[in-house]
């Protein structure tokens, strides 16, 4: 340290030459974990591919046990939470600090909406016993003939939730940036975690997309 | 000199807080590379008991549960613990910055985190021993593992937890090789250990998370029975092979791509000869990277997979013959004509030379499929991955050692006694696993704490082998360390080896807090000994 020079803004880290070289890592960085993301759900998404093709009849049938306007609602929240995050960043590169965090805040609401409603479908399950595996003990006349529809829920409990663990882990960071927005460390000077953040929550919206069909919708 | 060189990374701040918690991605490679070591004379002990036992028929020394434990443990330790994260954590982060000429790797906070995770990760694994062991193979195959009442969750919790460290690392390299090189560093003009570092993070990042997804699978197996992988509700044991392989295919190329690295720096520089074929030693780096996604199938020939299958993945494993081959060429038309001296890095190169493409080409056997058939789970797959790994990729880390000692040390070792080590190890070696080719043609099973009379001989011939290979081994790296006892310090301004990269030309040894005292400005390419003459400088 000490090597600072005088009129470089103090979020620019000794390592990096200027503001620019910064702000590229951190964006070449993200989309690099974007991709180990996909690439994680890559796996389960063939399991899925792989289980449908094996059982194809019951996963016409065991996908009509989910709830399909449960996961429409949830289509449109999430949906419309990564509309209120793209709003933030234009709110903050205007310098509008209120703007940013009321729209920061409304993506936090909207996350909790679809964690709380995930939630009712979860427990739903957990009652009738739709179940992963061992523990699927569901004896509905609509179910009565499925071949092995345990595997069909083990799968669909295993994405949903790891999505779900990601809307969490999302939340975590929209509050953090709900925090430092107020603060004032963010500004249309230095916004980058913001944009990251960004991303990444367009991203558990984007794995949401796919998640809906192929679970609610195709039969 | 100023006064300023006087400081360096090693003294200078200090205190045991300054490095526990630094940020210089120096001192964290060091930190990897302490605990690589140790966990690698760990992972060795575990071989030597093997070997042992194994110097006559019967159960002599250990029982077969204990045999059982002893390979699996030797395995998790020496993949997951040692070679993966030790070659990049450990050469990778010392070096990285300093071959760029940047200041730090691009997220240096990240990098003190990612060693912290492989500690976490490392602790379970420990646990695991203390716990009384786990007895499945390191490959972890339902439905055994689902079943095993040994320490499965904890080993594969920690390889999981290991999986993001490598992640982040791989994250990490990249963003560096992108963003952090110096003005006029074009690509071509990068050291190609760094291409190498940047190939192998390509694939960490892409296949690590598949291989966490499994694991994650495996212990939901085992706590909920989920039934994806098991045959009694449904599941498809082999599905976890095949989600396994698409991650442990690539890791072996984790595993050998660095290794490839340390060769192309060694050689040039201590044959004072412009690297042959740069180009093609990078692509190939490269396209090693991405053939290893598309022959995993080549461990499941006799999972039950179709005939159609089969050929196919016989087919392209084929190809990944062919960049490892420009790459031995290149390296030997380097050497063509050069001033090679046999020095300590030399002579590992040399033995790494010959041993991989033993390695090499016995992969070509297990690649063909009738051959395979024959030779699936037989010593022949234990000779044909040793040579690899061990003849390849850990001859080539005491090779990067030995080259970059007196650069992170600013320490030279007693090079006679470092090049008798190195003809220990390449003898040793060949004396332990060359006899196992031959066991496994005769078809010695992998696997089993006893044999057959008939394979007495070669067995035992093996474990005298392995005593001279472990000693030697031992012998070259207390080599490297004594040198801290005597002291005989190399002049911060030397080049003992007249490397033409930066951390040889642009900042002195060990190197300065910073790395550079200003900002490198780039005179000559990485290689270009036919333009350029630069003095070997050792004292003053």
């Amino acid at each position: 340290m000490g090597h600072h020079n005088p009129d470089s803004p103090s979020h620019l880290k000794h390592y990096f030459h200027d503001v620019n070289q910064q702000y590229e890592t951190s964006k070449f960085a993200m989309w690099a974990f974007i991709l180990t993301e996909v690439l994680t759900f890559a796996g389960l998404f063939v399991a899925y591919i792989v289980y449908r093709s094996w059982y194809p009849d019951m996963f016409v049938d065991a996908h009509k046990l989910l709830d399909v306007n449960k996961g429409l609602m949830n289509t449109i929240v999430l949906i419309t939470s990564s509309l209120t995050m793209a709003l933030a960043i234009w709110a903050i590169q205007k310098n509008n600090k209120k703007l940013s965090v009321v729209m920061l805040v409304a993506t936090f609401i909207f996350a909790l909406v679809f964690l709380g409603i995930k939630y009712l479908e979860y427990s739903h399950k957990f009652e009738v016993g739709q179940l992963p595996g061992e523990f699927y003990s569901y004896m509905g006349p609509d179910a009565a003939h499925l071949n092995n529809p345990h595997i069909f829920f083990s799968i669909y409990f295993i994405m949903t939730g790891l999505h779900g663990l990601h809307v969490a882990i999302g939340m975590g960071l929209i509050a953090w940036l709900i925090y430092s927005t107020q603060k004032g460390n963010l500004t249309s000077e230095y916004y980058t975690p913001m944009e990251m953040i960004g991303i990444f929550w367009h991203l558990v919206d984007l794995i949401w997309i796919y998640l809906f069909p192929l679970f609610y919708l195709i039969g | 000199m100023s006064e300023n060189t006087k400081q360096n990374y090693l003294n200078h701040p200090k205190g045991i807080m300054s490095w526990l918690l630094t940020l210089d991605h120096k001192r964290i490679g060091l930190m990897y590379l302490f605990s690589g070591i140790l966990f690698f004379f760990l992972g060795g002990l575990l071989a030597l008991v093997m070997r042992f036992e194994l110097a006559a028929p019967g159960n002599d020394i250990i029982s077969n549960e204990v045999y059982n434990n002893a390979y699996t443990l030797h395995g998790a330790i020496m993949i997951f613990l040692f070679i993966i994260p030790a070659i990049p954590g450990a050469l990778g982060n010392i070096l990285l910055p300093l071959m760029v000429g940047a200041k730090d790797v691009a997220f240096p906070r990240l990098n003190l985190a990612s060693f912290y995770i492989y500690s976490f990760g490392a602790l379970f694994a420990m646990y695991t021993i203390i716990n009384g062991g786990v007895d499945t193979g390191w490959t972890f195959y339902t439905p055994y593992s689902t079943q095993s009442t040994s320490n499965v969750v904890p080993m594969t919790l920690g390889i999981f937890i290991i999986g993001f460290s490598s992640i982040l690392t791989g994250l990490n390299f990249i963003a560096t090789v992108h963003k952090m090189r110096i003005p006029g560093l074009t690509w071509y003009k990068l050291p190609l250990f760094v291409w190498a570092l940047y190939g192998t993070s390509l694939v960490q990042i892409t296949a690590t998370p598949v291989l966490a997804i499994t694991m994650v699978l495996l212990m939901l197996e085992r706590f909920l029975g989920i039934g994806i992988f098991d045959p009694a509700l449904g599941g498809d044991p082999v599905l976890y092979q095949h989600f396994f392989w698409f991650y442990s295919h690539p890791a072996v190329y984790i595993m050998i791509l660095p290794a490839f690295g340390i060769i192309s720096e060694i050689i040039p520089v201590h044959s004072r000869k412009k690297i042959w074929g740069y180009k093609f030693i990078a692509y190939s780096t490269l396209s090693i990277a991405f053939i290893g996604f598309l022959v995993w199938g080549h461990h499941m020939f006799t999972s039950g997979q179709s005939v159609f299958s089969q050929i196919v993945f016989s087919f392209i494993t084929y190809f990944v013959g062919i960049p490892t081959g420009v790459k031995i060429f290149s390296w030997i038309l380097t050497m063509y004509k050069g001033q090679v001296s046999f020095t300590p890095p030399m002579f590992y190169a040399l033995a790494f030379l010959f041993l991989f493409t033993i390695g090499g080409l016995t992969g070509i056997f297990l690649g063909a499929v009738a051959l395979d058939i024959h030779l699936h789970d037989t010593y022949f797959v234990v000779a044909h991955f040793h040579y690899v790994m061990q003849g390849g990729t850990i001859v080539a880390f005491l090779g990067g050692l030995h080259h970059w000692w007196p650069k992170s040390f600013g320490v030279m070792y007693n090079q006679t006694i470092a090049n008798i080590a190195a003809l220990g190890v390449f003898i040793g070696f060949n004396g332990t696993f060359f006899p196992q080719f031959l066991l496994g043609l005769r078809g010695m099973p992998r696997r089993y704490a006893t044999y057959d009379e008939q394979f007495v001989e070669l067995h035992s011939y093996s474990t005298f082998w392995s005593g001279i290979l472990g000693i030697s081994i031992f012998i070259a790296v207390m080599n490297l360390f004594w040198s801290f006892v005597k002291k005989n310090k190399v002049d911060p301004g030397s080049n003992p080896w007249g490397g033409m990269t930066l951390e040889w030309t642009h900042t002195s040894s060990p190197p300065h807090p910073h790395n550079f005292e200003e900002e490198p400005v780039l005179q000559h390419g990485p290689y270009d000994y036919d333009k350029v003459i630069v003095e070997k400088t050792y004292k003053k």
